[in-house]
């Protein structure tokens, strides 16, 4: 079994559609897309299934293709690494991947560029299982780097619009100053411990850092800042709402599933970093639950649909963060995987509205959709109501996991900010649902006659998905003991584990109190929303301010933009005009002028007459002979 | 009267100055031919005087080279003059300047 079948068959297939796809048919490139990824997902399964018969302690597969990089005592190969961690990404990757990309024939199909989206795709897949196949954190470093480049190629797909130009161009500078503190984390790593290949960094770091010391939280605070960029916490999650400028399969794969869940895998495969660092997982707990909260708030008044998906999503990626900083790992991973194929399944059925109601994403402009679109909102809502964390959906598991390992590590803060967002998730959510499938509907009159579902292509990747949603949840039961937890407990051992099991209070109260909480949130929309339609105006007008906070994200980008982009503009504008024209410019340009009136004034000496040339050769003579007569 | 080797060679050495100043000064191509036999000749003067002067035959030997070489040059030369009268229908070198700036 050679692993590198994996990541092949998507490079594979972006090499075919990159340079042959415009002139091949549309069916001719969607095979190649799909298959190729189809093809990495069954390989993936072999992967898995040949892990499962290794026996528990043995699970880990390593593959060196060939070294890379060698200079003095740093080695970093071309490595792959299986074990549970990068086995159960590779089924998410692999597997959501390829229903969104069958997806997307559907909703791409009238798109002029289909080629170029799916050699995007592609390569995006392939570098993505690079990133969670790799062994060693430069290799990791390089396809972070590779899946931001491919998240800034397809949100910016149509570039001729200036929106999502500039979409995907913040979206990669912010993920480039994450990716800087990444950048540094490893170089500290190498300096300290000689490797960054994960074997010998796990296997050193216990002994040779010290725990709780400075230089292991600076490691993994600066680890941990690569991925805030990356998955779009705070202080650097301003680029995802913006991001929903891609078409609406890029938003589902990219900003849902995949890309952005990039962060939780590293900061779960250095689980034996951040275990040294007390004070790092304090850091990652608390930014993940605050930007839980802060996220969903602004949720709460979006009027686009995919907006409201978007800081869903940075708000999950907040609940995996709060997982893993209170040593739930397995937790945070496991939600990673629900999260994937709800948080998909949502976007892919807003996909289905926008595609039903040629193009319109604002809530304000849907409502009685159900009628027409039955399949998308049965869907939708299964959905919705994982994530809100409904028993016995897939969502209700995973988070009610991460929140009890909040609540019995003793962090109740947290705890408090991950339950207050469960509650504010459920209305949002619900509210979401309301908005564009019931209700009287407000769809204007040029669409409304042509409200249609979407082609099976679309629909039965929606269907699958919702299957998935409804099941996947119980790998994962009993809580910390099922199938899945027996699976990862080799990797993801969490940290202070017997703090886990002296919890105050037991494991199923608990999951009633999230279940109360997030349904009470429900209630509420349902109430807002469904019964009493009008009445969210209301609450409205009688805190603008407040509202008007929420609707403009708490003004976070207009901050950004006076503290830090006007200024750097304006130095930028600085230096070109008195550095740049005058020096640089002046100094090629003087090189020219020099060169001119140089040959202006030898040009004097061509005067075409034989006389004054005699001249000169007499006066040459005449020097000569004197220099040799007087001087020597 | 015993004519002292200085004598020759001042002499010499004027008329080659001469020479020079012709070259440099006068426009009529012929002239400045006959300027240049003129330097020539100096030096043959002064050849005969340091040979006559130091017992050698080197010097008279040398200046027989010469005047071969300033045969040949004059016929090469008067060509040459020849060709740009033709040409030009003048032989002012002031009038040839096609090579200026």
């Amino acid at each position: 079994m050679n692993l590198w079948w994996i990541p092949l068959w998507p490079l594979l297939g972006f090499l075919a559609n990159g340079f042959f796809g415009r002139r091949l048919p549309k069916p001719v490139v969607a095979k190649i897309a799909c298959g190729s990824v189809g093809l990495s997902l069954l390989a993936s399964l072999q992967a898995a299934w040949h892990l499962l018969a290794l026996s528990e302690g043995a699970r880990r597969v390593e593959q060196v293709l060939a070294p890379w990089i060698g200079v003095g005592a740093f080695q970093a190969d071309w490595g792959l690494l299986l074990d549970p961690l990068s086995a159960v990404m590779l089924l998410v990757v692999s597997g959501v991947g390829f229903l969104i990309h069958v997806y997307a024939v559907g909703y791409m199909h009238d798109d002029p560029d289909f080629p170029r989206f799916f050699t995007y795709l592609n390569l995006f897949t392939f570098s993505m299982l690079m990133l969670v196949l790799a062994n060693n954190y430069l290799l990791l470093y390089v396809f972070w780097e590779a899946v931001g480049l491919c998240s800034y190629l397809l949100i910016g797909f149509w570039f001729e619009r200036k929106s999502a130009a500039d979409a995907g161009k913040k979206a990669f500078i912010v993920n480039r100053v994450g990716d800087f503190g990444f950048g540094l984390g490893v170089m500290l790593l190498w300096v300290v411990l000689g490797s960054v290949q994960y074997a010998q960094v796990f296997a050193e770091a216990p002994s040779r850092l010290p725990a709780s010391g400075g230089v292991v939280t600076a490691i993994t605070l600066l680890l941990f800042l690569g991925a805030t960029g990356k998955s779009a916490q705070i202080p650097l999650h301003v680029w995802l709402p913006d991001a929903m400028e891609g078409p609406t399969p890029v938003s589902a794969l990219i900003h849902a599933a995949t890309m952005v869940t990039a962060g939780v895998y590293m900061v779960a495969r250095s689980a034996p970093l951040f275990n040294l660092a007390p004070f790092s997982m304090e850091v990652v707990a608390w930014i993940g639950g605050l930007t839980a909260v802060f996220a969903a708030t602004i949720a709460l008044v979006q009027t686009d649909i995919k907006r409201i998906i978007a800081y869903s999503t940075i708000s999950q990626l907040g609940y995996m963060f709060l997982g893993c900083g209170v040593g739930a790992y397995a937790a945070a991973i496991f939600h990673l995987m629900t999260h994937a194929f709800f948080k998909a399944l949502l976007f892919l059925g807003a996909g289905s509205v926008i595609h039903g109601l040629a193009g319109e994403q604002d809530l304000r402009k849907m409502g009685g959709l159900r009628r027409h679109m039955p399949i998308t909102a049965w869907t939708f809502l299964v959905a919705a109501l994982a994530n809100a964390g409904i028993v016995p959906l897939a969502g209700f598991w995973s988070k009610d996991e991460i929140l009890y390992g909040a609540f019995a590590g003793g962090h109740y803060g947290v705890w408090m900010l991950g339950a207050g967002g469960a509650f504010l998730t459920g209305f949002y959510m619900l509210r979401c649902y309301y908005l564009a499938f019931e209700g009287p509907s407000r769809v204007e009159a040029l669409a409304a006659h042509r409200v249609h579902e979407s082609p099976a292509v679309m629909t039965v990747p929606l269907a699958i998905l919702a299957f998935f949603v409804v099941v996947v949840g119980f790998v994962g039961v009993p809580p910390e003991h099922g199938a899945y937890h027996r699976f990862v407990e080799s990797v993801l051992a969490a940290a202070g584990g017997a703090a886990q099991h002296a919890a105050p209070v037991g494991e199923w109260p608990m999951a009633a109190a999230s279940v109360l909480i997030a349904g009470a949130g429900i209630g509420l929309a349902t109430r807002c929303y469904l019964w009493r339609p009008g009445e969210p105006e209301r609450w409205a007008a009688r805190c603008p301010r407040l509202y008007r906070w929420l609707l403009n994200k708490y003004y976070v980008d207009e901050a950004y933009d006076t503290l830090l982009v006007e200024p750097i503009r304006r130095g930028a504008v600085w230096l070109w005009r008195r550095f740049d024209e005058p020096i640089v410019d002046g100094s090629v340009n003087g090189i020219g002028a020099l060169v001119r009136t140089g040959g202006r004034l030898l040009r004097y000496l061509q005067t075409g007459y034989v006389t004054s040339y005699v001249l000169s050769f007499i006066l040459g003579v005449v020097a000569i002979l004197g220099y040799l007569a007087f001087w020597r | 009267m015993h004519v002292p080797l200085s004598a020759y060679l001042i002499l010499s050495a004027f008329l080659f100055v001469l020479g020079v100043i012709g070259v440099a000064t006068r426009r009529n191509a012929l002239i400045i031919f006959m300027c240049i036999e003129l330097m020539l000749n100096a030096v043959n003067l002064s050849f005969v005087a340091f040979s006559r002067f130091l017992n050698s035959m080197d010097g008279q030997i040398f200046v027989f080279f010469v005047m071969a070489v300033a045969t040949a040059e004059v016929a090469v030369g008067l060509a040459i003059i020849l060709a740009i009268h033709r040409n030009r229908e003048t032989v002012d070198v002031a009038e040839l300047n096609l090579l200026k700036w």
